[in-house]
C-alpha cells in the first residue's frame, strides 16, 4: 500500500484551473520529486495535499486514511510534515527557540504550561541543529541567518516531528550552487526515517536525490515513475525545454 | 515584522525594572496622604486591566477592544450580590469576579476566536468592541441594574468580621493580587507554552501545518485574560464603591490598549508603567497653574483628545513604548530554551 495516495485532484480558482485531475502515489520510505514548468500546478498540488488548499474535486489519502477535508494541524498528527516555498521561520526567535517550538508541537497544553519538557527536548533540539550545520548559530536570532540557513532551519523545524511523509516545496530557490550542494547532503541521510515529496525547480538537483518523480504541466500529469525512466520521457523533456 | 538584531550580548534590564517599581510602590501608604494613597491603589487596580489587555495583545496578537467588557460585567456580577444578597466576603466575591470574567471571556472567544479558520485582527476587535458597547447600552438601559446611574454605594468588602476600608489596607490587598497575579502571567508566557504564543504572533498560519490547535490555545489566553480583566472589576467596583456603564464599554477597552502601547506592549511591566505614567498626568496635567486657565479648561474636558494624539504619536514614533527605552527587542521578545552555559558544560564534559 503507498503511503500518499493523491485520486484524481482538481484545484479550480475562479476560471483558472490549476489542477486538473491529477494523480500520483508515494511508497513508504520513497523520495519521489515533482517537476514542472512554472505554472504547471506544482505547489497548488503540494498545498492541496497539505492542507494549505482544498481540492475542488478528488481526494488525499495518506496511510490509507482520508485527509482531503482535514486540517494542517489533523494532518500533521496524521504524520504529515511541509516546508513551504517561502522560508517562514520565526524571524525574531532565537534559531534554537524556533526549532523548539516545532519539536514541542505535539506535547499536551498543560505541559507546556508547566515547561515539563524544556530540558528533555533539548538533546533533539541540539541533535537536529548539528545535523543542520546551525548548532554554532543556535543563539542567533533566525531572522539573521542567511537564506540558505532559513532553508535548512526549516527543514530541521519540519523533520523534527518526525514525520511518515516529508513535503518540501523549492527548498533550493534562491539558494546559491554551493548551498544546493550542501542542501542535498542534508537531504539524502532522511531516507530512513520517512518518505519525502519534494518540488523542485531544478531537474539537476531533484534527480540525483530522487527515486521517481512525477511531471506536471499545465495542471496535469505528464508523466509518473522511476527517475531514470521519466527523464528519458520526451513529452518530459519537450515540457521542460518548452517551457523551461 | 521589525527585525531583531544580534548584537552585543542579551542584557536584562527587565527585572531591574520590575524590581524598582515594587520597591518604589512598597512605602508608598506611609509616604503620601489618603488621597494618594486611594489614587495610587486604582491605578494599581487598572494595572490589572492593562495586563489583561497585554496578554491577549502584546503576547498572543489577539486584538482586543473588548476587555473592559470582562472588567464590567464582573464588577456589576459582585455589586449586585453586594446590595442585592448583602454577600460581601472578599473571599466568595473576588474568585467570582475572576469567574465572570473568565466564562464570560470564554463565550466571547467561542464566537469570535474558535473555528478551523484563523479571524482575522479586524473581525475579533470589531467583535470584541461591539461586545463591549452593546453591553454597555444594555446596562444604561436596565432599571434592575441600575441603568445610567450605575450601582452605588455599594458596601465594603470583609474579610470574616474585617471591613477591608479603603487606604493603606486595601493598597496592599491589592497591590499583593497584582503581585501574584504579574508573577503567574510571566511565569505562562515564559513557558513553553509563552513559546506558543510567540509563534502565534508572529507566524500564526505557519504554527497549524507544525500540529498546533492554534485558536486553542488563543481561546485559553484569552479567557486567562478575561480572568484577571474580571478579578481587576470586581476590586475596582468595591474600592471605587460605585459600579456604572461607563466601566463596561469602548471607552475603557480602548483606554486599557492605550496603557498598554504606551508603556510598551509585550513586556507586562509596561502596562504596569503606562497605567502610572498616564493616570498621573490624566491628574496632575489640569492641576498645573502655570499653563494658564484656557489650557487647564480645555484640558479637563477635551484631555481624550490628548491622549488619542498621544497614542497616535506611540504608535508612529516610538512602537516599543516607553520601555522600548531601556529594554532591547531581545529581551522584550525573551528566549525560552534552557539556558545555554549549562546545557553546553554538560555536552562538552567528558
Amino acid at each position: 500500500m503507498s503511503l500518499l495516495e493523491v485520486r484524481d485532484v482538481t484545484k479550480v480558482f475562479g476560471t483558472l484551473t490549476a489542477l486538473g485531475g491529477a494523480s500520483m502515489t508515494v511508497a513508504d520510505n520513497e523520495f519521489h520529486g515533482l517537476i514542472g514548468p512554472n505554472g504547471s500546478g506544482k505547489s497548488t498540488m503540494l498545498k492541496c495535499i497539505a492542507g494549505a488548499e482544498i481540492p475542488t474535486s478528488g481526494s488525499v489519502v495518506l496511510s490509507g486514511k482520508d485527509i482531503t477535508g482535514a486540517t494542517p494541524p489533523e494532518r500533521s498528527r496524521a504524520g504529515m510534515s511541509l516546508k513551504f516555498q517561502i522560508t517562514a521561520v520565526l524571524p525574531q526567535l532565537s534559531v534554537y527557540d524556533n526549532l523548539l517550538l516545532a519539536v514541542q508541537a505535539h506535547q499536551p497544553m498543560l505541559g507546556l504550561l508547566l515547561s515539563r519538557s524544556r530540558r528533555a527536548l533539548d538533546e533533539k533540539v541540539m541533535d537536529l541543529l548539528g545535523q543542520f550545520r546551525l548548532a554554532d548559530r543556535r543563539d542567533d536570532i533566525a531572522g539573521t541567518l542567511s537564506h540558505g540557513q532559513q532553508q535548512w532551519l526549516e527543514i530541521a523545524m519540519a523533520l523534527s516531528r518526525e514525520p511518515k511523509l516529508l513535503l518540501l516545496d523549492e527548498p533550493t530557490a534562491g539558494m546559491s550552487p554551493q548551498e544546493r550542494r550542501v542542501t542535498g547532503d542534508l537531504i539524502a541521510p532522511i531516507k530512513t526515517r520517512c518518505s519525502l515529496l519534494i518540488v523542485e525547480h531544478d531537474l539537476d538537483f531533484i534527480k540525483d536525490i530522487c527515486d521517481s518523480l512525477t511531471v506536471l504541466d499545465q495542471g496535469r500529469i505528464v508523466a509518473t515513475g522511476p527517475t531514470a525512466q521519466v527523464q528519458k520521457d520526451e513529452r518530459v523533456k519537450e515540457a521542460h525545454l518548452s517551457h523551461g | 515584522m521589525s527585525q531583531v538584531s544580534n548584537s552585543g550580548p542579551l542584557r536584562r534590564v527587565l527585572p531591574v525594572v520590575e524590581i524598582a517599581l515594587l520597591v518604589l510602590a512598597l512605602p508608598l501608604p506611609w509616604i503620601l496622604d489618603d488621597f494618594w494613597v486611594v489614587f495610587a491603589t486604582k491605578m494599581i487596580i487598572l494595572a490589572l486591566l492593562a495586563i489583561s489587555f497585554d496578554l491577549v495583545w502584546g503576547y498572543a496578537g489577539i486584538m482586543s477592544f473588548g476587555q473592559a467588557l470582562f472588567f464590567g460585567v464582573a464588577g456589576y456580577t459582585a455589586a449586585l450580590l453586594a446590595t442585592k444578597s448583602e454577600v460581601t466576603s472578599i473571599f466568595i466575591l473576588l474568585p467570582l469576579s475572576g469567574l465572570v470574567g473568565l466564562v464570560l471571556a470564554f463565550v466571547v472567544a467561542a464566537i469570535v476566536i474558535f473555528g478551523k479558520r484563523i479571524p482575522s485582527v479586524v473581525f475579533v476587535a470589531l467583535g470584541t468592541m461591539t461586545g463591549s458597547y452593546a453591553v454597555e447600552r444594555l446596562a444604561r438601559g436596565w432599571s434592575w441594574v441600575g441603568g445610567q446611574n450605575g450601582i452605588s454605594s455599594l458596601p465594603r468588602l470583609t474579610a470574616g468580621t474585617y471591613e477591608i476600608e479603603e487606604g493603606i489596607v486595601f493598597f496592599y490587598m491589592a497591590l499583593a493580587i497584582l503581585v501574584v497575579i504579574y508573577l503567574a502571567v510571566r511565569f505562562l508566557v515564559r513557558s513553553q507554552f509563552g513559546l506558543v504564543l510567540a509563534g502565534i504572533r508572529q507566524q500564526e498560519g505557519r504554527l497549524g501545518f507544525f500540529g498546533y490547535q492554534v485558536q486553542s490555545y488563543k481561546g485559553v489566553v484569552f479567557s486567562l485574560a478575561g480572568l484577571i480583566a474580571g478579578v481587576s472589576g470586581g476590586l475596582f467596583a468595591f474600592h471605587e464603591g460605585f459600579v456604572g456603564p461607563g466601566q463596561l464599554g469602548p471607552v475603557l477597552s480602548t483606554q486599557a490598549v492605550l496603557y498598554v502601547l504606551f508603556g510598551g506592549v509585550g513586556t507586562l511591566i509596561g502596562a504596569v508603567l503606562g497605567v502610572s505614567v498616564i493616570e498621573m498626568i490624566s491628574y496632575a496635567l489640569p492641576q498645573i497653574d502655570t499653563l494658564g486657565s484656557a489650557v487647564q479648561e480645555f484640558l479637563e474636558t477635551g484631555w481624550p483628545i490628548v491622549l488619542g494624539l498621544l497614542l497616535l504619536a506611540t504608535v508612529m514614533f516610538r512602537p516599543t513604548g516607553l520601555i522600548g527605552l531601556v529594554v532591547g527587542d531581545r529581551e522584550r521578545i525573551g528566549t525560552f530554551g534552557r539556558r545555554m552555559r549549562g546545557a553546553d558544560a554538560k555536552r562538552e564534559a567528558p
